[in-house]
């Protein structure tokens, strides 16, 4: 098959076991992001599509060739790593051509392919500058043409954005993705942070423990998380107990429900309710009613928190649709049955 | 954290006792030494205060100068050789498990603390014929007969090398431990192989390490003095065992302070133009 496969990796570091049974096929072009959090894996499944671990037991296939045990230096994939890893004693152009000379390529070709390279990430005529005069999205941006040298396979790029400030990480995550599709490269970013995932990716894969809990496109994910803390991980969720009452209906901290139906022969479940979907209504005109205890005006939304039945539900508005609501203040929660996505308990 | 340069008097106190032991043990005897140079020597009795430079002349004489050619080419050698083992050796111990790299460092700093004369007597013994390690190579049938290995300039370079090794292994652990492991990482995924990716990077990157120790190594083993009395032949004797036999057996001590001037100035002389060429180097 065409593509990156990976069929079920295993890396064992002495009684701990980081990667779990992990299978993912990524075909060509892709962009995928390994979200979760720290210790969860992530960076060590791709060490090991790097070649930088070998996996304990498991396979991973390129165009369906067997690469598990090709050392990395004749893998030919790009990496960019979280440190960055620039060399310092080389200048920025030696940096970029580092891979170019070690295949032996001559004096021009190096120099055609560093000029290529830093128009492609908008630093041109940076290549006799030294590495250590470079500001933190220069070097961010340096490190990705050199791993993008010898026009790679594969693009492998590890917390690349980690160490910038959130204005700048934001414009490289877009920078990034627009790159991506102008190379048409398959491309896997390992990440912790959900909003870069949903930015960037094609294909979100979030791990935790180890293992893969759901591999989907970003609003998929969003939309119907696989799991509890799929749902948490990825966006802000209340998350509530639900059960079903044996007379058909569903209730949700002891109120019922309308129009919201379990499973067959599922009796508990929890219930993911996005805050832009949760609507506050009048008292008693929706299905829970409940005490304001916070609004949080943002400017551009509008934050509500309504206490009711020991938890506290958020709501989310733009303020064209600002519900004119204040501390102290007793309304009504709406739960639109269609936006409550129904997990296991 | 940043600190304030020091201001007043009192700012600089702590410096106070520093500085008188550095005058009375280092600034006085050294310029009394560089006094002692210029007199004239009395057969009679020691030496008396004159301004000559006989001493300086008399060190001009092809014999002189091809002791002291050899000084500094032994501490050359033993500088290379430290680093080019050390090296390697230490990089690969900051890559072992933290309890791994324990032990080595343990046992290091154990061999500083045997003194020069029991590294001399002990490798005495490992070369020579009747004890040496040519009885266990004759066991394995790797030759016919022991053989002795020593006096001769081999022995004097082991000897030295070992006795230098655990400074070197010191002085560049730090460095190597605080060397980024994904710099070589980032050199493999772009294609170099292990070794390569070695003398690519993480020797350019730790250049200044290098020379330092280099230099370290070099000015101690220019003062070395008993190895090559023990391991060596006339010939392999240093510049320091002549001072030694001027000053002691010879009571000739101005030329022995004007030889121990001369040295001094050579080996400062050498560090300078050591440094002088990495800077020039890196302003590239």
């Amino acid at each position: 098959m065409s593509g990156l496969s990976i069929d079920a990796v295993t890396k064992q570091f002495g009684d701990f076991r980081a990667v779990d049974d992990v299978s993912l096929s990524v075909p060509h072009g892709t962009f995928v992001c390994l979200l979760g959090p720290s210790g969860c894996g992530k960076t060590t499944l791709l060490r090991m599509i790097a070649g930088l671990e070998e996996p304990t037991s498991g396979t991973i296939a390129l165009d369906g060739a067997d690469i598990t045990g090709v050392p990395t230096h004749r893998r030919n994939f790009g990496m960019v790593f979280q440190s960055l890893a620039l060399f310092p004693h080389l200048s920025v152009g030696d940096n970029i051509s580092y891979a170019l000379r070690i295949r032996g390529a001559s004096k021009q070709e190096q120099r055609k392919r560093v000029e290529d390279l830093l128009a492609l990430i908008h630093l041109p005529g940076f290549a006799d500058r030294p590495v250590a005069k470079l500001s933190g999205g220069q070097r961010q941006r340096v490190a990705i043409a050199r791993a993008l040298a010898l026009s790679p396979k594969l693009f492998l790029l590890d917390e690349p954005l980690s160490a910038l400030d959130a204005k700048l990480r934001e414009a490289m995550q877009v920078e990034l993705r627009q790159l991506q599709q102008r190379l048409g490269i398959t491309t896997i970013v390992v990440t912790h942070d959900q909003r870069e995932a949903m930015t960037m990716a094609d294909l979100v894969v979030v791990m935790g423990s180890g293992r893969i809990l759901q591999a989907a496109p970003p609003i998929e994910i969003y939309r119907r998380p696989a799991d509890a803390f799929v749902a948490g991980f990825i966006g802000i969720t209340n998350l509530l107990p639900a059960d079903a009452d044996g007379a058909g209906r569903t209730m949700v901290l002891g109120h019922a429900v309308p129009g919201l139906k379990l499973p067959a022969g599922m009796a508990k479940a929890s219930l993911s309710v996005r805050p832009e979907d949760v609507r506050i209504v009048a008292p008693g005109a929706g299905a829970l009613d409940g005490t304001v205890t916070f609004v949080r005006d943002l400017g551009g939304t509008i934050e509500t928190f309504v206490q009711t039945g020991g938890t506290t539900i958020m709501a989310v508005a733009t303020p064209r649709e600002r519900p004119d609501v204040s501390v102290g203040q007793q309304v009504g929660i709406a739960l639109p049955p269609e936006s409550c996505v129904v997990l296991k308990s | 954290m940043r600190r304030e340069p020091p201001k007043t008097a009192a700012d600089y106190a702590p410096l106070a006792f520093p500085a008188l032991m550095l005058t009375l043990f280092f600034v006085v005897p050294f310029s009394i030494m560089i006094a002692v140079s210029f007199f004239r020597r009395d057969p009679a009795g020691f030496y008396k205060p004159d301004f000559v430079l006989d001493n300086y002349a008399r060190f001009l004489t092809a014999f002189f100068g091809s002791v002291l050619g050899f000084s500094l080419m032994l501490a050359v050698l033993v500088a290379l050789c430290c680093v080019a083992i050390g090296f390697p050796f230490t990089y690969l111990l900051t890559r072992c498990a933290r309890r791994v790299q324990t032990v080595w460092l343990v046992c290091l700093l154990s061999v500083l603390s045997l003194s020069e004369v029991i590294i001399g007597f002990s490798w005495s013994t490992l070369f020579s014929r009747t004890a040496g390690i040519t009885n266990i190579f004759v066991a394995l049938g790797l030759m016919d007969e022991p053989v002795a290995l020593l006096p001769s300039f081999g022995a004097v370079l082991t000897g030295m090398v070992y006795q230098a090794l655990p400074y070197t292994i010191l002085v560049l652990y730090p460095a190597l431990v605080r060397l980024d492991p994904t710099l070589l990482e980032a050199a493999r995924t772009l294609g170099a192989s292990p070794v390569r990716a070695f003398f690519n990077v993480v020797v350019p990157a730790l250049r200044n390490s290098i020379v330092a120790t280099l230099i370290m190594v070099f000015v101690f083993a220019l003062g070395s003095y008993l190895l090559p009395q023990i391991l060596g032949r006339p010939q392999h004797w240093t510049l320091s065992v002549l001072i030694t036999d001027q000053a002691i057996y010879q009571s000739n001590m101005p030329f022995a302070a004007a030889m121990a001037v001369f040295l001094v100035l050579i080996s400062l002389a050498l560090v300078g133009l050591t440094l002088l060429i990495g800077r020039r180097e890196e302003a590239s």
